[in-house]
Order: C-alpha cells, then sequence, then structure tokens
C-alpha cells in the first residue's frame, strides 16, 4: 500500500493529510501549529494521522509540502541578517529603491518608510562594471572585494546576496565574486542574481536576490529539520503552484514565497475538478485577509511579481492578490466623514473579535455575522465559543456613529463593506484582466470563505459557488494532488525583425532540457513529463509584457512561429486595452515550464440521497437577512447526502467552517462532496 | 458654448442612497480611477509615462465636477468656449491651458475628455491627461529654458473632437502628429489615455446598471456633500474666524536671467468660508517659469492637506470647493496674460507643496512638514548615434529626478523619493539599455538632508556618461534659496549640476538650461536638493546618528550638527554631552517655527560665490 501526505502549516493549526494512492481513502489530523519551529508540529501530525490509518512512516511515498516559513520570515521581519554586494556607485539601489511613495497627493506625508531588507551598513561595492552590451568596462577589482567580504564577515551577516548592475545580461563578475565569498564567508549562503532573476531592472532582481538570502537560513534550516525525518520524500509547494525537491527549494527560496496560497488554488483546482468545474474564480477568507486568483481550463493565472506585505519581488507566483479583508477585520466610523470603513486594521488571532472573548472589544466581520445569526454557537469543532452580547456590544457602536436604526443594520453594513472589499479584490484578477466573472465558477474556502461565498456570487454573477468538502484542509488536498514542475528563463530582448525561428526554437529546447533534467532528477521520467512554452511580448518601447503560450511546434523555420507569437499578442493587448498598435513587437522573455505527471488520488463518492436534506437538520435558528429577521435550518454537513438540495435561507456547519446559503438561492449536494450554491431562478 | 446632445433630456431623478450603497460607491469610483493609471501604464510608450507616470485622471459627475482624480479640470469652463455639439462617443482633446483655465499648465500635457452616457443622457464625465515627452517647437522635449511665448512651446492643440460619435478624426491627429519628434510614443500614450477614459466610462455605466442610474448620480451628490460637511467642519475648527495667515516661498530664477519669484499665499476664514489669496506674488515672468493655476487645483490641493489626515480613506472630490474663494491676481506668476510662456511651470507647481505646507502647518502641527522635494526636475537628452549599430538612429531621453522629502511630523523624510504620487524613476538598466549613456554613480548624498530630530531626506547625484554626442536640456530650481527645515529643524542642502568634461575640464550648468552640447565621455552630475529637517537636531538620538554615519547617509563631520562626536565610528558620549552643551547655549531658547537659512539679501550677495552662477536679477 502507497501512501501520499499533504501539509499545510497555517497560523493555529497544522493540517496534515494522508491519502491511500489506490483507493483515493483520507485520513485527517490537525493539531497546533509550532511557531517557534513549525517542523515539530508537523511530524506530530504526521505521527497522528500514522497512527490513525495504522501506517507507518515508512510506507509514505511522497510528503507534499505548503509552507508558510518564508512568508513568516518577511511578514514578521524575522530574517537572516543579509550582506549586500553591489557595483561601485550603487551601493543605495535598496535606500532609493523605484522613488515610489504610495498614496495620494499628500501621501507622503503620512507614508511610514519600510527599512531596506540588506541594511545599508551590510551593503558594500565591488570596483567593476559591465556594459549593457555585455562589454567589460571595468574589470573586478577581486582584492577590494575580498577585504570588503571578510568586513561582512566581521559584522555576522548570515546571508549574501550579489546583484551587479547589468548582470543579467554577463554574470562572470557576479560568479566570481560568489567564489571569493565561498572562501572568505564559509558557510554563508550567497544568493546570485544573474542566478535568481536574470532580467533587467536593478531594483527588482536585487531586492528578489536579497529577499531570498533573507529568508534562506530559516527556510534551510526548517527543512533540514524535516529532510532528517523524510528524507528524499519531502517536496515543497513553490509560489507558482509546481512542486520541487526539498534541497531545490532550499536553494531558491524566494520562488516559494506563497506557497501556502498555492496550495489553496491547487486544493480549489482538485475540488472542482471533481464537481466537473475547471474555470473559477478562488477565494480564501481568512482571519486578517482574502487571498483571490483565477484559473483557466484547470490551470492557474501564473503572476511574474509575488507580494508579501510591502514587499514584492519578481518571482513566479500563482496571480494571488491579497485584500486586508478577513474575519477579523475592524469596522471603524472616522468622526469627520461618518463613512463606514472595514479594515485594513485586524483584531488578527489575538485579542481577536469580540466574540472570542478574548479581551477583544472592537466591533469585526466576525461579530457582524455573529450579530446576524450566521454564526453556530462555536467554532473550530468547540475550541472557541461565541459570545454574542460581546459582538453585539462592538457593533452597536458603529450603529449608533453611522445613525443606523439597529445594531442588525450596522452588522449587515459591516458585512456588504467587506464584501464589497473582497469583489474588488475578485475584479482585479477577472474585469481588469479582460475576463467577464460570469463564466466563471466561484470556489470558496478558507475558515471565512463559506460564509461569505453566496453573497459574493452575487455580486460576480460567477455560478455556481463552489464549496470544497472540507474547506478548512484544501491547502493540505492540494498539496497532496499536485505535480513536479520546473520553470527555465532568459531575458533575451530583441525587435522581431532581430529574430529567427530557429533561433528561438533553439532556445526553447535548451531551456526546456534544462528545466526537464531538474524535473527528472526529482523523480519524473521524461517520458511522463509535459512541456509548456511561454514568452514575454511588447510594443517595442512599452514598459510592461504581455504573457503568451508558444506551441513549439509553429518554429517551422518559415516564420510560422513569430508570426503566431504576434498575432497571440495583438489578441491579448486587444481584449486588454482595446486597441493595437503599428509598432514593432519586440520578445523581452522566454520560459519553458516543465510538469511531472499529476498525482492520481481517487475522489471520495458520497452515498446519494434524496432533494430532500431532512436528515441532515440540526436545529433552526433566527438569521437577519435582506433587511429583516427570518428562520433558517441550520445543516450538518456531515451527514449530507448525494443529491440533498438546501434551500435558503439555511446554514450548513462542519468543523472547520460554516456556509450561508442566502433566500432565492439553494446548494446541491455534489456526489464528490461540494456544496454547489446556485439562484434557484437561475436553475428553474 | 457647448450643445450636448442627450437623446433623454429628463434629469437624473434625486433618491434616498443608504450609508453602506454610499461607501460601495465611493470604493468603486476609487477602483476605477486606479484602473486608468494600469491601463495607461501598461501601454504608453514614452520613458515619462511608462517608466515615470506623469498622468492625472479624473471621473466627474453630470455636471462636471470631479468626484475622483487629482487635477483641476473645469468641465464646464472647457465647454463654455467649446463651440459645437458633445454627443455619445465623442472624445475632446486638448493641449492649450489658455483654453481649460490651466486645468492642464503647459503644452506638453495633453488632456482628453469624454462624456460617459447611460440611456442617452450623461451621468458623468471621464477625463485624463498625460505629459507627451515631445509636442515639437524649437528644443528636444518642446521645452526651451529661453521661450518668451507659448508659440515657442510646439504644437498647441484648441479642443477639438479626436473621436465624433465613436469615429477617429484621423487628418487632425495626422496634422497634430507631423508636428512632434516621436510621433509612434504620443500616438502610443494618446491611445492609451482614451482606452483609460473608455475603461473609466465603462466602469460608470456598470455602476449605474448594477445600482441604477438615478442611485448613481444621487450618491455622487452625496459623496460631494460628504466632502462639503467634513471641510465645514475642519474649517471651523483649524482656523480662526478673520484671521488672516500668511507665507511665502519662492523660485530662485526663470531661466532668462530674473529671481528670485517671490510666490506668496494668505488663508483668511470668515465664517464658514475660507479665503486663498496669491496676492503679493510675483508678476508674471518674461521667461517660461509661469504657472498658469487652475482655481480649482488651489482649492484641491488646499483640501487634500486638510483632511488627509484625518480620514485618509476619503475619496477626494470638488463637494467642499464652495466653501473656498481663491483671488488669483492677473497678470502674476500664478495668472499671466495670453501668450506667455508656460512650459517650465513644474517648478510652481512643486513649490504649492511648500507653500501650502508652510501655511497650514501655523495651524495644524501635523501637517508642519518642512519643505520638501518640491519639484519634478527634468533631464533630456537627445541626438544621432554616430557610430556603432544604430547609428544614424535618432534617440530622446526625457526623465525626472527625485530628491528628500522633508523630515515630517512621523519621523525622518526619505532619502531620493518622489514627492509626486505615482512617479518612480527610471531604471538605470532601462536607460543604459535604451540610450548611449552608463550611470556612474546613483547615490544620495550624505548630509544634503536638513538635520532634525526627524532627518531630511538626502538629495540624489547621479552621474550619467555619454556614449555618443548630443544635447542635454536640464530643468531645475532651489539651486539658491533652502529648502527651509521648521520646528529647530535646519534647512536642506540646495540642488547642483555640473559636467566633468572628457578633456578633465569642468563646467557648472545653471539649473535651467538647453541645448548643451554634450561629447562622448562627459560626465553629467546631475545633484538635487535635501529635504529640510524638522525639529531639534539635538534631540536626535547619537546612537542613530552615529548609525547613519556608517549608512553613509550623515558625514562624520555631518554628525556635528546633530552635536554628536564620534570616535572610531562609535558615540563618544563625554564629547556629545559637551557639544550639545555648547550648542545649545550658542542659540536662542525658542527657534523659530521655520529655518529658511541666511536672509535673501546674503544669499543674493554669495551667489556667484557659492554657486559659480551669477546672481539673478530682480524681477521687473
Amino acid at each position: 500500500m502507497s501512501y501520499r501526505l499533504g501539509v499545510d502549516v497555517g497560523g493555529t493549526f497544522t493540517d496534515i493529510l494522508l491519502i491511500d494512492e489506490d483507493s483515493g481513502r483520507s485520513f485527517r489530523a490537525k493539531t497546533s501549529s509550532t511557531p517557534h519551529d513549525q517542523s515539530v508540529g508537523v511530524l506530530t501530525g504526521i505521527g497522528k494521522v500514522c497512527a490513525a490509518a495504522s501506517t507507518s512512516l515508512e510506507s509514505i511515498g511522497q510528503v507534499m509540502h505548503g509552507t508558510t516559513v518564508a512568508t513568516n520570515a518577511i511578514l514578521e521581519g524575522k530574517g537572516a541578517k543579509v550582506g549586500l554586494v553591489t557595483t561601485a556607485g550603487f551601493r543605495q539601489v535598496l535606500q532609493i529603491a523605484r522613488s515610489f511613495v504610495p498614496g495620494g497627493l499628500a501621501g507622503w506625508i503620512i507614508w511610514p518608510k519600510p527599512e531596506p531588507l540588506a541594511a545599508l551598513e551590510h551593503t558594500v561595492e565591488a570596483i567593476e562594471r559591465i556594459g549593457a552590451d555585455g562589454e567589460i568596462v571595468t574589470p573586478l577589482d577581486e582584492d577590494d572585494i575580498r577585504v570588503k567580504l571578510r568586513g561582512l564577515r566581521a559584522d555576522g551577516i548570515q546571508a549574501l546576496a550579489v546583484s551587479l548592475i547589468n548582470s543579467y545580461v554577463d554574470g562572470a563578475h557576479e560568479a566570481r565574486i560568489a567564489a571569493i565569498a565561498a572562501e572568505e564567508l564559509p558557510g554563508v549562503p550567497v544568493s546570485v542574481s544573474s542566478k535568481v532573476l536574470p532580467e533587467l531592472r536593478e531594483y527588482e532582481r536585487t531586492i528578489t536576490s536579497v529577499a531570498n538570502g533573507y529568508v534562506q537560513p530559516q527556510v534551510a534550516r526548517y527543512l533540514d529539520n524535516m529532510m532528517r525525518k523524510l528524507d528524499k520524500r519531502l517536496y515543497i509547494l513553490r509560489s507558482d503552484g509546481g512542486l520541487a525537491s526539498a534541497p531545490a527549494a532550499a536553494a531558491n527560496p524566494v520562488s516559494m514565497l506563497l506557497s501556502g496560497p498555492a496550495g489553496g488554488v491547487s486544493g480549489a483546482v482538485w475540488a472542482a475538478a471533481q464537481a466537473g468545474y475547471t474555470d473559477l474564480l478562488t477565494f480564501d477568507m481568512g482571519g486578517t485577509s482574502t487571498d483571490v486568483a483565477l484559473v483557466q481550463a484547470g490551470v492557474p493565472r501564473i503572476g511574474r511579481e509575488t507580494r508579501v506585505g510591502d514587499l514584492t519581488v519578481r518571482s513566479s507566483s500563482v496571480d494571488v492578490r491579497t485584500v486586508g479583508a478577513g474575519g477579523g477585520s475592524i469596522a471603524h466610523v472616522p468622526a469627520l466623514t461618518r463613512a463606514l470603513r472595514v479594515g485594513p486594521q485586524s483584531a488578527g488571532a489575538d485579542p481577536g473579535p469580540a466574540a472570542y472573548g478574548k479581551g477583544g472589544r472592537e466591533p469585526t466581520v466576525t461579530d457582524a455575522n455573529v450579530v446576524l445569526g450566521y454564526l453556530p454557537g462555536e467554532l473550530a469543532g468547540g475550541e472557541i465559543s461565541l459570545d454574542r452580547d460581546a459582538s453585539r456590544t462592538a457593533v452597536a457602536g458603529i450603529a449608533e456613529a453611522m445613525g443606523l436604526p439597529s445594531v442588525e443594520a450596522a452588522a449587515a453594513g459591516i458585512v456588504d463593506i467587506v464584501n464589497e472589499n473582497m469583489f474588488g479584490a475578485l475584479r482585479l484578477v477577472s474585469v481588469q484582466q479582460g475576463y467577464d466573472p460570469r463564466d466563471f465558477a466561484l470556489v470558496a474556502f478558507g475558515g471565512a470563505g463559506p460564509l461569505h461565498a453566496n453573497a459574493l456570487g452575487r455580486l460576480t454573477g460567477a455560478w455556481p459557488v463552489i464549496i470544497p468538502p472540507s474547506p478548512g484542509v484544501l491547502c493540505a488536498y492540494g498539496d497532496a494532488t499536485t505535480s513536479l514542475r520546473d520553470e527555465a528563463a532568459r531575458t533575451y530582448i530583441r525587435r522581431f525583425s532581430e529574430l529567427t525561428d530557429g533561433e528561438l526554437r533553439a532556445i526553447f529546447e535548451e531551456l526546456a532540457e534544462a528545466a526537464a533534467s531538474t524535473v527528472e532528477a526529482e523523480g519524473a521520467a521524461r517520458d511522463e513529463q509535459t512541456v509548456t512554452y511561454q514568452v514575454d511580448i511588447r510594443y517595442h518601447g512599452q514598459g510592461f509584457e504581455i504573457s503568451v503560450p508558444a506551441g513549439i511546434a509553429a518554429f517551422d523555420g518559415e516564420g510560422g512561429g513569430l508570426k503566431a507569437l504576434g498575432a497571440a499578442f495583438d489578441a491579448e493587448h486587444e481584449r486588454l486595452f482595446s486597441f493595437l498598435l503599428k509598432n514593432e513587437h519586440e520578445l523581452v522573455s522566454v520560459r519553458a515550464a516543465v510538469s511531472g505527471p499529476r498525482p492520481h488520488v481517487a475522489a471520495v463518492t458520497l452515498a446519494q440521497g434524496t432533494e430532500d436534506p431532512a436528515a441532515a437538520l440540526r436545529t433552526t435558528t433566527t438569521v437577519y437577512v435582506g433587511g429583516e429577521q427570518t428562520r433558517a435550518n441550520v445543516y450538518d454537513r456531515g451527514k449530507l447526502l448525494a443529491g440533498n438540495v438546501v434551500a435558503g435561507p439555511a446554514v450548513v456547519t462542519e468543523m472547520d467552517s460554516t456556509t450561508l446559503v442566502l433566500p432565492g438561492h439553494a446548494a446541491t449536494v455534489h456526489p464528490s462532496g461540494s456544496l454547489l450554491i446556485r439562484p434557484v431562478a437561475e436553475e428553474a | 458654448m457647448a450643445e450636448i446632445i442627450q437623446t433623454t433630456t429628463a434629469r437624473p431623478q434625486r433618491v434616498p442612497v443608504d450609508p453602506v450603497t454610499l461607501d460601495i460607491i465611493e470604493n468603486a469610483l476609487r477602483n476605477a480611477r486606479y484602473e486608468m493609471d494600469e491601463v495607461l501604464f501598461r501601454t504608453a510608450l514614452s520613458p515619462g509615462i511608462r517608466e515615470q507616470h506623469d498622468e492625472f485622471p479624473l471621473i466627474g459627475d453630470p455636471e462636471g465636477r470631479m468626484v475622483v482624480g487629482q487635477f483641476g479640470l473645469s468641465i464646464p469652463a472647457l465647454l463654455d468656449r467649446y463651440e459645437g455639439t458633445i454627443e455619445d462617443g465623442d472624445v475632446l482633446l486638448t493641449s492649450d491651458p489658455y483654453s481649460c483655465d490651466g486645468a492642464i499648465s503647459h503644452a506638453n500635457d495633453w488632456l482628453v475628455v469624454m462624456p460617459i452616457y447611460v440611456e442617452g443622457r450623461i451621468v458623468g464625465w471621464a477625463s485624463m491627461f498625460g505629459h507627451m515627452s515631445d509636442v515639437g517647437g524649437k528644443t528636444v522635449c518642446s521645452m526651451p529654458t529661453d521661450a518668451r511665448t507659448i508659440f515657442e512651446e510646439g504644437v498647441v492643440i484648441p479642443p477639438f473632437k479626436l473621436y465624433h460619435r465613436g469615429q477617429l478624426n484621423e487628418d487632425a491627429l495626422r496634422i497634430v502628429l507631423n508636428q512632434v519628434r516621436q510621433p509612434d510614443w504620443n500616438r502610443a500614450d494618446l491611445n492609451g489615455i482614451v482606452a483609460a477614459c473608455r475603461t473609466a466610462a465603462r466602469r460608470i455605466q456598470e455602476l449605474c446598471a448594477r445600482f441604477g442610474a438615478d442611485t448613481y448620480v444621487s450618491a455622487l451628490d452625496a459623496l460631494l456633500d460628504r466632502n462639503y460637511q467634513a471641510m465645514k467642519a475642519l474649517l471651523t475648527t483649524v482656523f480662526e474666524d478673520g484671521e488672516t495667515i500668511s507665507f511665502s516661498d519662492y523660485i530662485c530664477d526663470d531661466g532668462v536671467g530674473f529671481g528670485p519669484y517671490k510666490l506668496t499665499l494668505s488663508l483668511t476664514r470668515t465664517g464658514e468660508k475660507v479665503l486663498l489669496d496669491f496676492t503679493g506674488s510675483s508678476p508674471q515672468s518674461p521667461g517660461p517659469i509661469n504657472y498658469y493655476l487652475n482655481e480649482n487645483l488651489a482649492r484641491m490641493f488646499f483640501g487634500i492637506y486638510m483632511i488627509t489626515v484625518a480620514d485618509p480613506q476619503i475619496l477626494w472630490n470638488d463637494g467642499f470647493y464652495p466653501l473656498i474663494d481663491v483671488h488669483i491676481p492677473e497678470k502674476s506668476f500664478w495668472k499671466p496674460d495670453f501668450p506667455a510662456a508656460l512650459n517650465a511651470r513644474n517648478h510652481g507647481v512643486g513649490r504649492i507643496f511648500d507653500l501650502f505646507g508652510g501655511l497650514l502647518g501655523q495651524k495644524n502641527p501635523d501637517l508642519l512638514n518642512a519643505a520638501g522635494f518640491s519639484s519634478s526636475p527634468h533631464f533630456m537628452y537627445s541626438g544621432t548615434y554616430e557610430d556603432g549599430e544604430r547609428a544614424g538612429e535618432w534617440f530622446q531621453l526625457y526623465s525626472i529626478g527625485f530628491g528628500g522629502i522633508p523630515g515630517r511630523p512621523i519621523g525622518d523624510g526619505p532619502d531620493g523619493h518622489s514627492l509626486w504620487p505615482s512617479f518612480v524613476n527610471i531604471p538605470c538598466e532601462y536607460l543604459e539599455s535604451y540610450y548611449p549613456l552608463r550611470i556612474e554613480r546613483w547615490e544620495t548624498v550624505p548630509d544634503t538632508g536638513g538635520a532634525g530630530l526627524h532627518r531630511g531626506g538626502n538629495g540624489v547625484d547621479v552621474a550619467y556618461r555619454f556614449l555618443q554626442p548630443g544635447t542635454i536640456a536640464i530643468h531645475d530650481d532651489r539651486w539658491l534659496t533652502y529648502p527651509w527645515g521648521v520646528n529647530g529643524g535646519e534647512p536642506g542642502a540646495r540642488g547642483r549640476k555640473w559636467i566633468d568634461r572628457a578633456d578633465g575640464s569642468r563646467e557648472i550648468l545653471p539649473s535651467k538650461v538647453h541645448d548643451v552640447h554634450v561629447g562622448k565621455g562627459d560626465v553629467l552630475h546631475f545633484v538635487t536638493w535635501g529635504g529640510g529637517g524638522w525639529g531639534d537636531p539635538l534631540a536626535r538620538d547619537p546612537e542613530l546618528v552615529a548609525l547613519e554615519v556608517r549608512r553613509g547617509l550623515v558625514s562624520a563631520d555631518g554628525a556635528r550638527r546633530y552635536g554628536v562626536v564620534l570616535r572610531e565610528g562609535a558615540v563618544d558620549a563625554a564629547a556629545t554631552g559637551e557639544l550639545r552643551g555648547s550648542l545649545r547655549a550658542g542659540r536662542p531658547a525658542k527657534p523659530p517655527v521655520f529655518n529658511m537659512g541666511p536672509p535673501l539679501a546674503e544669499i543674493l550677495a554669495n551667489c556667484e560665490a557659492e554657486t559659480g552662477l551669477p546672481t539673478p536679477r530682480v524681477p521687473a
């Protein structure tokens, strides 16, 4: 018997999912996260789940892991002390950054500037210069940099980043400095910008390399601890949704900053596929923030930027947009304008919403949901009981400040505003990219997602709204069901008139070979691999590129490949911006992505029932919807059968989540366990 | 006067809007405005817009009042002067500041205005302008520093229909683009601006479909009223009835030998209204620095400063404008007579920040920042490749520099940053791969930020080595008067520019100059100014000062301005105590609120010795 294991580490809980590859049968374990060293909780959980399945660690073939170690290091500012080597004259590249100040015309008055990720006192300059054409203008002064690196050793730096001007054209000086650093700073990991991100734009390349170094020691320590138990079976989910072996991930940790959210999107793709849907908007609402993404034909859209907190790096990731709107978001009313604002301040887990009874006084989204009757008396399978009176008191403050007639009206306002904020994020990935959300299904997960999902379905018109089974452990499902992946990329700026089909084909093949050999080394044989190609194109002179897929077969030496790329670019440009230019097309970068086979995991099948869900009815309650109090049935999700239809208004509860079905809507239970919510009229 | 064609003449019904719907519409308008930026950035070709984001969007209500955005377009004034019809699908284009009351303030800015129709009637307006790198005329980038009339500043486009009922006027566009040096840039940027406005229109139409046009329009009224009520409350709490406060600052010179120009702004509250009065400012200049200031823009600046601190999430709009009277004297720096030259108005636009800061800070300590990097200094470089694989190809660069944000109530001013929203610098690697130059240094200059409890941000030294012969132009200021400090903070350092010629000689450049020939191997140092300091420098943590010395942001000598003495890089506590004591003893007990540096007469007397540049003549 062989097993796969998915692991997702959240802020409070660690979820472990063990799947029997043959039967699809799964076992779950939930254990407290151990923030000081996440590997402790993970290994405890693995022990627990093995015991539940009456198996042992040895029978597990692969462990797939979405980790937030790298993300947390950045969010909490607890990464390594990074030294940085720049070209002489550019020591302040992170201090000056892009000179950008966020906000409106007076934004500079109130903007607190974050400190650079590599401190200026730990930044040294190399005497060297390479021109934009690769010419060596000034040779590297090796003695000088050696002395400076010794200085950094004395400063006690824990990681080194090397980022020189124009190294994306020629990385020779960076490689030489890395070699000297290996002698002078033994044991200190070195992030070389021409390897981490061989792309034009020095600030972006530098910050990405520094971020890589910043998280590297913590990630390496964590993965070492895990590997001691799991050795080669450990794979890490990267931000782009692909898997990498643990050593590969440890070498390039900046590629796993969004490992956690990517696991959620992968899980959503898997769960929705079981219910027959592949064009998706994913909606993951947690305590402090909400992540959304767009999936087309089962493939998440990949973006070229990764954002974590204040930090933006250039690294491929599932194009997840985050808004500071979650269950813990605090509602407030500025005295001057008397407008209702929700977030971005959050009560977090501590003190948390007023309802948690842990000393929180401020009204949060969760409190609004409690006031409206949408949440049962307890959460997380009984770990948190809810104090309704505390919620009412907190929300009453909002009603008073806005002059609203009732606490319920204020609570409904808070929910409407937070829904609108999340709708804004969904518009970013859909409408603003030229997609009509009505062509997609909406998959909701995360602790709070299913509660707000029906309302967001109504705002976006994305039907059905899919609530996967166990929405709280979807990330672990995503981890366990994803495939090996590697990508090789190169910046290659050429106008189309300076390019030939053959030249581009050779680059495709070279990049594909590089990625394929990595994936092969990680365990997926060549004949199981799929290769896809992507190029970034713009009109000559534009500053932004559009990624378009490339079919290598068209590169027949007759110019058909370039022609097809040009046409694909024009179609995208027209779709996004509604006009075309006569300017020449320009290639900017080329990528090859190689994936291993998607593991086969059999799905669960619920027993077939009738339309009537009465057997799962737990109780009834009063909810406030559409401006009035009304009775609603409360169902136990664990008892629902395939084919049951839950008519709104209704509340469906399970251990880690609560689903709200609005009046005029109904949730049909799919045999795979998902709830599919649709407007009743549409079904008629 | 424009004739507006609507197939439905019934005015929108005013209906009640619940407060939550109101906040939702406010949020949607904000998103639409940022989406306009995004569309333009991603499609523009000129470095000024695509890399630096020199553009401004606006969405208006049916009457043309701004409901979201950040510039002072008066659509009613524009329509008053426009002879013709306005129909669904029309798009107006203009670059004539004199035709729109200065909503745009020089001919490089191309302004697009389009009506938004729903079911045959106008529910709003979308508008945006962007700075075109070149609009023709006698100098590359169309900003001659010696211009005396607008006729020297390139093509000046009167308001006309670029699109009539959705149909592009190809001939007119062809005539306009024939005047400029990089027509493909202008065409792409203009396409982007129109696409951005159409995106905004689509979003507004979607909002009307979702909530109903009546609710949408009524919500705009409520949003305008929200600003009105908030401002009314603020005005009475901040300003005393009948009291006049006043502040003056300077533009150092006008490019044709005169300066400094005094800019004065006074404020008086009478009842619930406030008067902003620019009387006392210098008369108009014979050179190109005149800033034709739109009254609404003055109101908007005032409002943004006032409300940002109170509710940062509020949406800017014109609602409070009836509370603000603005008086700008005729034939002054702010309102020159046609056809005065206007191209170098960026100094005046920038100095508005300092002027409002110095004025309003007197009554609101949260707004009392020091003087900042109140400009957007321009650098242009152009020519024809002499040799290499691009031989014979024309190149043309327009870029904006950055400097020191001032010391602020909340903390230090960032080094080498932008006071303008959205603006970003052009990456060195981008410049080097598209232009024949190499950047040898891009660093902030230690000690250029004014000393203070909160230090002013440092100015930046960018050293450009030219790899092909060509000409350069510079538009900068604050080379003579100082970026002032406040509450005991010291002024920041002034800006400087010089060329180290390949033959070893050094040439000091004035702050406004064009057609300067540069040869292969010449190096230009473009050093911007620092921000002023905020608060008592002697109160700054000595360890922080020492850290900034290690960081190279303050020199060891510069640390003495904070009364900090270092020994081998570490704070010498005893010597620091002593130095601080003696500095305290030698200064007045209570510092003046503003420290403008030496008196103007002294600055002028020392001009040539300190700056290497001739003393400007007093403006006529």
